[in-house]
This record gives structure tokens, sequence and C-alpha cells, in this order.
């Protein structure tokens, strides 16, 4: 039986409190990336360096996707663009591809009940380390260890070793880009590994149970039911990583900065900050930054609904699909004069 | 034939299989392990070496004697144009009081005003409310590259650039932290002891500070670590809006070292990113237990 204060306290309406303890996050959310957002879009729309503040209609975006533009060098920033598109593309795939089978497989192994495996805790906490270690501090490390000449460690260490002329890791266009997926796919392996093992332990142990009573084989076990059930997360961390790849940025940009500028590793990202970043607002393509904005925002919602589609809750679907479908029912018998057939 | 002979003793064969497969198992990790491991420690040990040191030898696997020959160039106490350089964009003391000074005050304000809002989405039964959680959710996964030219072009009319306001106050709204905070009080966060505590006649507010606060601390503490650790190592907006030599933190000044182009001395150079790294690695070993949980639990969906 409810007090009488508690029927009291029920009558209040509280909803006012939930709007004044959501209010700071939706005004500073408005304030710092809607309206941003918004200006980007404008920004989009309007000329580049003297030209800033007019608008210009789509000039931006059929430059830079087509090279077609009133603006002076407009092939050569729809080229630039397109490569960066290019970039991103190869070293967002360079690092997903061994870094999700990498991950996988370390998953499967750690959460393996029949696999002995000491230190397990050890591995994991070393494996995720890289993941928190400042990006900018992991390219300069990554400069600095594997400069071109044999003056640095690496090539000084391969050529003790025997190698006759020192590799160009930093410079080298494609050796560049191996290098860049390797730093990916070193940072973030032992994150992508630890959540994809959160996801097979979250399946039922009842059913590898079975499995192995059936003598299914770690193969068998792995293809038809770790996979399987494992698709969800799978797609998460594929549509994560893929919005995370059009991210790219300080990597690509701290590896090839000063003395090794170069266009070989410049992202979309690079680009967006390049074209904004520079002098002042005379001297910068906002523009071009904002039409590039846009394109990537438009692919991240894309990319986003997907996820957000295969996350829904299937259950509550189903239970939504078949109300409907009882009360088509319903109406039809109506229909018919309430008679039951 | 008999079984046994075609097959050996099954039990033996079976041991025998899952001591190979961990062994196999085991060098894998291993060897992953150094790999993880071998930079840093290559990066420690060279900010041991002096610059001849290194151009003789770039290649050394043991500590060196020059660390405080190395902390004396970086600190500008000898008179060499290195010396000048390195000490001129690479203020140890400036960068670690800023970088401090930003990752603490995001921090602080990203799990308050996340766990505040994460709690009005629980608590109350508004008109909005789940109109405003599926807003939470779609914006979560927008890249902050997206918005960065409106933005800075915005700090700019604002007159806001070189200033740390951009740069903390946006922490008040993490869409991602107020999800994750929200599943953790939809689990363990019974709504009886809001209505036990109305009874008793609390505030709304102070319900929030002293029985909700106390009650999220597992959630909040997960959340400050990576907040800190995402903050610290922010290089892209950092870099935008901070222009002054004075105000900048470490990855900047991390990134300015690497785009020297004369005068370099390798010790220096590797001393300036291992003293980068050093409290960020410190802090991940002492708390690493809390880490890889809060990664395992943000991979599982509610």
């Amino acid at each position: 039986m409810a007090s009488a204060a508690q029927r009291r306290i029920k009558s209040i309406s509280y909803a006012k409190y939930g709007y004044m303890f959501i209010a700071p996050f939706f005004l500073v959310y408005c304030f710092f990336q809607i309206w941003p957002l918004i200006y980007t879009f404008i920004l989009s729309f309007q000329g580049n360096q003297s030209l800033n503040g007019q608008f210009v209609g789509l000039d931006n975006y059929t430059t830079i996707l087509f090279g077609h533009g009133v603006a002076q060098g407009a092939a050569a920033t729809s080229e630039k663009f397109m490569n960066a598109l290019g970039n991103t593309f190869i070293l967002w795939f360079g690092n997903f591809i061994p870094q999700i089978l990498l991950s996988l497989l370390l998953a499967v192994w750690f959460t393996d009940a029949k696999v002995k495996l000491p230190g397990k805790g050890f591995f994991k906490v070393v494996m995720y380390m890289p993941n928190i270690i400042t990006a900018a501090s992991v390219a300069a490390l990554f400069v600095n260890l594997f400069g071109d000449s044999k003056y640095y460690f690496i090539n000084a260490t391969l050529m003790n070793m025997g190698l006759e002329e020192p590799i160009k890791f930093v410079t080298d266009p494609i050796v560049s880009k191996i290098m860049v997926m390797f730093i990916q796919t070193w940072l973030w392996f032992g994150n992508t590994m630890i959540m994809l093992m959160s996801g097979i332990m979250g399946i039922n142990p009842s059913l590898f149970e079975a499995a192995n009573i059936d003598g299914a084989n770690s193969r068998q076990v792995f293809f038809k039911v770790t996979l399987p059930l494992l698709q969800p997360i799978m797609v998460y961390t594929l549509v994560t990583s893929m919005i995370g790849g059009l991210q790219m940025f300080d990597i690509p940009f701290l590896y090839h900065q000063g003395a090794n500028y170069s266009l070989d590793l410049e992202t979309v990202a690079v680009f967006i900050y390049a074209n904004f970043n520079k002098g002042t607002v005379e001297q910068a393509n906002y523009g071009y930054a904002g039409a590039a904005s846009i394109i990537i925002f438009i692919i991240t919602a894309i990319l986003g609904s997907i996820t957000f589609y295969m996350n829904r809750d299937k259950d509550e679907i189903a239970q939504k699909k078949q109300r409907k479908r009882a009360m088509k029912q319903y109406k039809e018998k109506m229909k018919r004069g309430g008679l039951t057939l | 034939m008999s079984m046994k002979q075609q097959y050996g003793q099954p039990k033996d064969n079976y041991h025998a299989k899952i001591i190979a497969k961990s062994t196999f198992i085991f060098i894998i990790c291993v060897i992953l392990t150094l790999i993880c491991l071998i930079p840093i420690y290559i990066l420690i040990v060279n900010s041991t070496h002096g610059h001849m040191d290194l151009a003789k030898n770039p290649s050394n696997f043991w500590f060196g004697d020059s660390l405080a020959d190395n902390f004396n160039t970086l600190l500008g106490k000898v008179k060499t144009g290195a010396a000048r350089q390195y000490s001129g964009s690479f203020d140890v003391v400036q960068g670690y009081i800023n970088s401090l000074l930003i990752a603490g005050a995001t921090t602080g304000l990203t799990v308050f005003f996340s766990a505040l809002t994460a709690y009005g989405l629980t608590v109350y039964d508004f008109k909005l409310r789940s109109a405003a959680y599926t807003f939470i959710i779609a914006v979560m996964m927008i890249p902050v590259q997206v918005s960065s030219a409106g933005f800075v072009r915005f700090m700019y009319q604002l007159g806001l650039i070189n200033n740390y306001i951009p740069l903390i106050v946006p922490a008040i709204a993490a869409p991602a932290v107020i999800f994750f905070m929200r599943s953790y009080m939809k689990s363990s966060f019974p709504l009886d002891i809001v209505e036990a505590a109305r009874i008793d006649g609390c505030a709304e507010f102070r319900t929030f500070l002293t029985i909700a606060i106390p009650m999220m601390k597992p959630a909040i503490a997960v959340q400050a670590i990576f907040a800190f650790v995402a903050n610290w190592n922010n290089f892209y907006t950092q870099n935008m809006i901070l222009k002054n030599e004075k105000l900048v933190t470490m990855p900047i000044m991390v990134a300015k070292v690497l785009g020297f182009d004369k005068n370099i001395d390798y010790g220096v150079n590797y001393l300036c990113i291992t003293l980068s790294i050093l409290p960020i690695v410190v802090i991940y070993f002492i708390l690493s237990k809390f880490i890889i949980a809060g990664v395992a639990l943000g991979g599982v969906k509610e």
C-alpha cells in the first residue's frame, strides 16, 4: 500500500527537473558542435581566400570533386582531394585487415578455455598499451627510430646485420604508407582484441560445450559458432573503425611533417586541416575545407546509420510487429461485424 | 587394426595437442609483447645517449651515460644552438602544467555533466526524453574533423584563439560518455532510492550529488581515466586553437621538435618524446586493470 506521502509525491510532476538536468549538455553541444557544423555547411557554399564570405553556390563541391570551377587551380585541388580520399581508404584498409585478423585470432585464443596460457593478464595489458600513448609522440618515435639514413636506429641495426642500402621508411611513397598502416595496427589491435574478447565472453558458454560434445574441432567452432554470434560486434567494430579511419590525422600528418613533407600520406582530415589552417582568413580555403567536411559528414552519417540499424533491439522490433499484426487482425474482425469464424 | 593402434591413446594425443597449441600461442604472444614494448624500451635507452654517441652508433640496446647532458641541453643550461632551439620550443615544466590543466579540467567537466545528463535521462520522465536520448546516440559518431573548419572560424570571431575555453568548455557535452553512464545507471541504479530521498525531503539536485554520484563511482572512475588520456593526447583541436608558445601542450611541443630541420640533437629528441609519454604510461600501468575492464565494458552493448 502506498502511503499518503508516496501518493502525494506521485502526483507532483518532476518533468522540469529532467529538462534542467539535461540542459547544460544541450546548450554546450549546440554552441560548440551544432553551430560549428552548420557554419561549416554555410562555409562550404562560400568562396575561398579573398572571396571569403561571398556565396558561390556549389562551386567548392564541383571543384574538389570534379575539378571544374572558377577558382584558379581547380583541377589541382580536385586532384589533391581525390589523392587524399584514396590515401585515406588505402591507409584504413591496410590497417583494418591485419588488425581485425590479429585481434580476432588473439581474442579466440584468450577466451579458449582449453588453452593453458600463463600471464594472460600481462599480455592483455601490454598489448593495449600502445593505444593510450599520445599519437603525436608515437609518430615522433617512429620517425626517430625509422629515419631514412644510417644514422637512425632501425636502418643502423639492419645495416649492422648486413643490409647494403638504408631503407627509406619515411620518405618512400609506398614504404611510408606501409609504415603508417603498421603504426595504426600497432596502436589499435589491443583495443579491438579486448572488445572482441568481451563479445566472445558474452556468448552463451553452453553453445561451445554443445559443439565440443558433438565433436567439433576448433576451426568448426570458430566458423560455425563464434563468428556468426559475433556478427553484431564485428559490424560495430567495422563501422567505428571506418569512421575512425576517416578521421585519421595525427600519424599521417606528423609522419610527413616539415622536411619530410609530401602528399603521399595526406588523408582527408589532413586535407581539411591544411585548407583552413593557413595564415589569415584571406589566405585560408574555408570553402574547400567546408565542402570536404560535409562530404565526410555524409559518408559518416551513412556508416553510422548502418550500425544504428544493425544494433537495434531485435526483440523489441519483433514485438512491435506482432502488436501491429494483432491490431490488424482485430480491425479485420471488427469489419466483419465482430464475428469469429 | 584396432582403434588403439590407429589413433594411439586418445587421452595422450589430446594432451599433447593442447600443450603444443598453448606453447605456440604463448610464443606468438611473447613476440607481440616484444613488438609493443621494444619501441618504448629503445626510446628510453636512446634518450640516455648523447648526440655524438648516437651519430657514431645509433643502434644501442643498453643505457648510456648522457641523460644529464641531454637534460641540460633541453633546459637550456648550455650555450649551443641546439640548446637554444630545444629549450625555446620544448618547455617541459610549462608543457606539463598546460597539459595537466586542460586534461584535468576537461575530465572533471566531462564526468560531472555526463553523469548529470545520464541521471536526468534515467530518473525523470518527460515528454522529450526519448527524443533527447535518440539525439545523443545519433551525434555520438560525428567526428570532430567534420565541424572543425566552422569551429575554428567561429572561435576566431569570438576572439577565443589562444584561449583554453574552446578546449575545456566543450567537454561538458560528451555524448559517448553519457551513453555509457546511462547504460550503467539503467543496470545498477535503483530508482526507488530517489523516491525514498524525496520522502525524506531531499532536494532533487542534492539527491544527485549525495546519492547518485557516490553510487556511480565505478562508471565515473572508468570514464574519468579515458577522458583524461584522450585529452592529454589530443593534438588536433589543441593545435588549431593554441598558437601562443606559452600556452602549448605536450603533444604540440613534440610535433614542433619533430619539425626541426637543423641543429637536431638525436639524444634530446628521444628525451623529449620520453618525457611526453612517461606520465601516461606510468598512469596506465598503475590503473591498467580498470582500463582493460573499461574497454571491455565499452564493447558490450546494453
